[in-house]
Formats: structure tokens, sequence, C-alpha cells
């Protein structure tokens, strides 16, 4: 295993009892790096992502996030170490965007009121949502929603933030813009990001490596920077994948 | 056949889900301790809301409710009473009625059919939208976060619903009486002359209590919600049959413990 590696998994089994999705499982992320979990629909990327956010325990194996195994003992340490924005943002409907940010701080924080005030907004400028910070989520668009989600993400300063299908549901112009953000956050704040997607335009403009998955033959086919495994791959499915069919 | 295997379905599916409602009981109790040590902890805010659209904004139908209720036993009993002269008594019966059994299952089967489909479908959607694994994600157990809070709250609006919706039944059985001549004081020196603190105290005790339940099954059933298209409806009507069920047993139980005490 790496020395510098943020999340590692080690022979792993994801799916649920009962149901293996996919087995041996093996790969490493550095930290400030962007590694994206890429394959088709059904593939169990987002079931993967489950379990290094510590939703479900992983069948069989090894993983660590930020030096620590999940279990019950490491659990509330580790979920402050890892931050994770939903496909559909999962922001608190009955809380301002500014209050769904401020909650992660209020609960675990030890800044007082006013400096978690000031904290949250800063957040907000971060993704350049300052103006929106007494909306309602239902009050403003899917990619808005997303930005505050990241933004709430952050609050804690995470190792590594977890971001499942970033592009999903936005149009090209948006999505874009979000894959801007992801890179700027990496930039200033040096943070790791680990991002579940099949859009082949993000995985292009931001992913350092990606590892992709395979619903057939239910593994890890391929691990790399996406121009090589594009290029170079010498899988029939990777290939295909990468110059869309 | 289908209900053949139905029944065999349910039944087969039956210590799954009994042992999914012991833990979740078990854990609301175990995070409910915590939390009475350490008070902060606890949501206020959204306690305050859920007590807001409970009780306050309850009131009304819980009152209405009760207010006819004690005009329809007024009319039942006054008419098979006056045949014997002793009308009057009609609100001595409304008394002990309302106040030990009717006041508190009814007003509960509203808070059911209000706030416990409310909380169903209230969490059942935030699980839908990833809302729970959020919370869990930032270390946030959902049942502080959601499930106490709300309990909490319909807990101490039951009483409040309860004391109103009993009133107005008094209230309604005295405007009946009094349209069959019976003068209000006499009907009110009876109601007073006949309800005893035990009666009064021991009812609200129980409408609390069913209170809790109803919160209970309301937020568990929410967190129960499958992510399907009909998994919110199907939670919200779980509600409110389950609290209605629970609501019948935990009288009849009261009812039999009042017998077996000889109260």
């Amino acid at each position: 295993m790496e020395k510098d590696a943020v999340v590692e998994l080690e022979r792993v089994d994801a799916g649920y009892p009962g149901s293996l999705v996919l087995s041996d499982i093996s790969f490493s992320v550095a930290g400030g790096e962007i590694f994206v979990l890429l394959g088709t629909s059904g593939c169990g990327k987002s079931t993967v992502m489950k379990h290094m956010i510590g939703l479900n325990p992983v069948l069989r194996g090894t993983l660590r996030v930020a030096g620590l195994e999940w279990s019950a003992a490491t659990r509330a340490e580790l979920c402050r170490k890892i931050g994770v924005m939903y496909q559909s943002g999962a922001l608190f409907g009955s809380m301002t965007c500014l209050e769904n940010i401020l909650l992660p701080l209020e609960e675990f924080s030890p800044l007082k009121k006013k400096e978690r005030t000031e904290r949250a907004m800063e957040l907000l400028r971060d993704v350049e949502l300052a103006e929106a910070a007494d909306r309602m989520p239902g009050e403003i668009s899917g990619g808005m929603r997303k930005r505050v989600a990241i933004a709430r993400a952050m609050a804690l300063d995470p190792e590594v933030v977890f971001l499942d299908e970033p592009s999903a549901g936005l149009d090209p112009i948006t999505s874009s813009a979000l894959d801007d953000l992801i890179l700027s956050l990496r930039e200033s704040k040096r943070m790791t990001f680990v991002v579940v997607t099949h859009e082949l335009a993000s995985i292009f403009k931001i992913a350092d490596r990606c590892a992709m998955f395979d619903k057939a033959r239910r593994t890890m086919i391929a691990i790399g920077e996406p121009e090589r495994l594009r290029d170079g791959s010498n899988d029939d499915f990777v290939r295909k994948f990468f110059n869309r069919g | 056949m289908s209900v053949v295997a139905n029944i065999g379905r349910a039944a087969a599916e039956f210590p799954g889900i009994f042992r999914g409602w012991t833990e979740y009981v078990g854990e609301t109790a175990a995070v409910a301790l915590s939390v009475a040590f350490r008070p902060w902890r606890f949501r206020f805010r959204d306690a305050a809301l859920a007590f807001q659209r409970a009780a306050c904004e309850g009131l009304a139908i819980a009152s209405g409710i009760g207010f006819l209720l004690g005009v329809i036993l007024a009319f039942q009993c006054a008419a098979a009473l006056q045949m014997f002269g002793v009308e009057v008594y009609v609100s001595d019966m409304l008394v002990i009625a309302l106040f030990r059994e009717l006041g508190p299952v009814v007003t509960a089967i509203v808070l059911a059919g209000r706030s416990g489909s409310a909380f169903a479908a209230e969490i059942g959607t935030m699980k839908v939208n990833e809302e729970l694994d959020a919370l869990r994600t930032m270390g946030l157990n959902p049942i502080r976060f959601l499930v106490l809070p709300r309990v909490a709250a319909v807990t101490a609006a039951m009483p409040v619903l309860t004391i109103f919706s009993e009133l107005a039944g008094l209230l309604g059985g005295q405007i009946v009486l009094q349209a069959m001549n019976v003068p209000s004081a006499i009907f009110w020196q009876h109601a007073v002359s006949s309800g005893t603190v035990f009666m009064i105290v021991f009812g609200l005790v129980k409408s609390a209590f069913f209170g809790m339940l109803v919160g209970l099954i309301g937020c568990g059933a929410g967190l129960r919600t499958r992510s399907t298209a009909d998994g919110v409806g199907r939670s919200a009507t779980s509600a409110v049959v389950g609290g209605m069920v629970a609501i019948a047993l935990a009288d009849g139980i009261a009812a039999a413990i009042c017998h077996v005490w000889g109260v």
C-alpha cells in the first residue's frame, strides 16, 4: 500500500449480505488526487462508494480511509474525515442553504456561533453561491444544489471528499462549471476527491486516475490515467467505453 | 390461493419485521436516555416546530371532532334516559366516557391521521432523497436528529389536544341538553361532581402514551420507506393503520389494568 494513500482498498468484495456485486478490488487514492470510479450503469461503482463512506460494511477484504479501518469504534472519527456529496445533493429541505452548511459545524466544530456563520459563508463564497445563503434548497437549481452540497461536504475540512455522479441531470455547461469548481477546490484546498461518474467529458477534464468496473466480469478491469486507458488498453470493453462503442 | 400465499408471506416476514421494530424502539430509548443526560444535544427547535404542527395546527380538528362526539353521545343517551326522566345524568355519562376513554382514543386517532402520516411521509421522502444517508455520513444519528424531537413533540401535544377535545365534547353535550330544557348550571354541576382528579390525570397520562406511540410508529414507518414509486405512500398508510392498531391495543391493556386494580 502507498505511504501517502488517503483511501486504500485491499482485495475487497463489494455488495450486500447475500449479494456479491464486485469482487477482489484493490486500489489506493493518494492525497490531493482526483480519482474517478467509472463503468456502465449498474456496474457497482456506487456500491463501492457506499463501502468507502461507511454506509455498508465490505463483504471481505480491507478498506482504510485516512489510515483507519471502518468499524463501530472508528465510525465517529472517520465521519469527520470525509465529506460526501450525493447524486441528488441530499440537502435538508427544511433548512436554508446556509443552515445546511452550518449543521455539521454546529454538531462537531469547536467554533463559536459567529465564527461558524463566517466559516459557512466562506464555503458558500468558495462555491460562488453566497447570494443563495438564505434560500431554501427547493428554490434553487439542481446545479446550485450540488454546489451547496459540495460546500457542506467540505465544512469540517475533510481529508477526502466523495462525489456521487456530480454531473447527473445537469446540462453540459453547468456540468463543465462544476468540473471547474472541483479542480479549483483541489488546487486551493489541496483536497482529495473520489468521484463516481460515467460522463466521459468530466473524466478527461478532472481525473488524475480512474478505476473501471465491469458488470459482466464483476470486478475492476482497469486502473490508470484516462488517456492511457483510452489509447493503450488491450481490453475491448475499456476501448469500447472510452470510444463510445 | 393468493390469500393463502399472502398469509404465508406475512408469517415468513413477521420475525424480521418484529426484530426491526424491537431494535428501533430499543435504539430510540437508548438515544433518549443519552440525550436526557446531555440535554443540549436535544433538537429543541425541531421539537418546537413539530409541536406547533401537531398541537396548534391540530387544535381545531381535535376540538371539532370532540364537540361532535359530545353532541352525538348526548343525543343517543338523552333519548334513552328521557324515558325515565333522568336526562340530567347525561352529563355524568359524558364526563366518564370522554375523560376516561373516548377523549384520549379519538384524539389519538386524529393525531395518527395528521401527524403520524406526516412524519412517515417527511422522513420517507428524506430517505428516498438520500438525506438520511447524508446524516449518517456526517456522523449524525437520524434517531436523535429526526425521531426524538418528533416523538417528544407529539407526546407533549396529545394531552393538550385531549383536554381541548374533551372540553369541546362537554360543550356539545351541554348544548344538546339545553335544547332539552336541562339548565346549563345543572349540567355543569353534575359534570364537575362526577369527574375525579384520578380520572382526568389517568386519561391525560394515557393520551401522552398514545402520542408517543403515534410518533414512534410514524417515524419508524418513515425510516423503513422503500425507494420505490409508491414507497412514501405505503409508509404513510402503514403509519396511520399501525398507529390506530397500537392505540386500540394500548387502550385495551389500560382498561384491563384498571379493571384488575379496581379503579
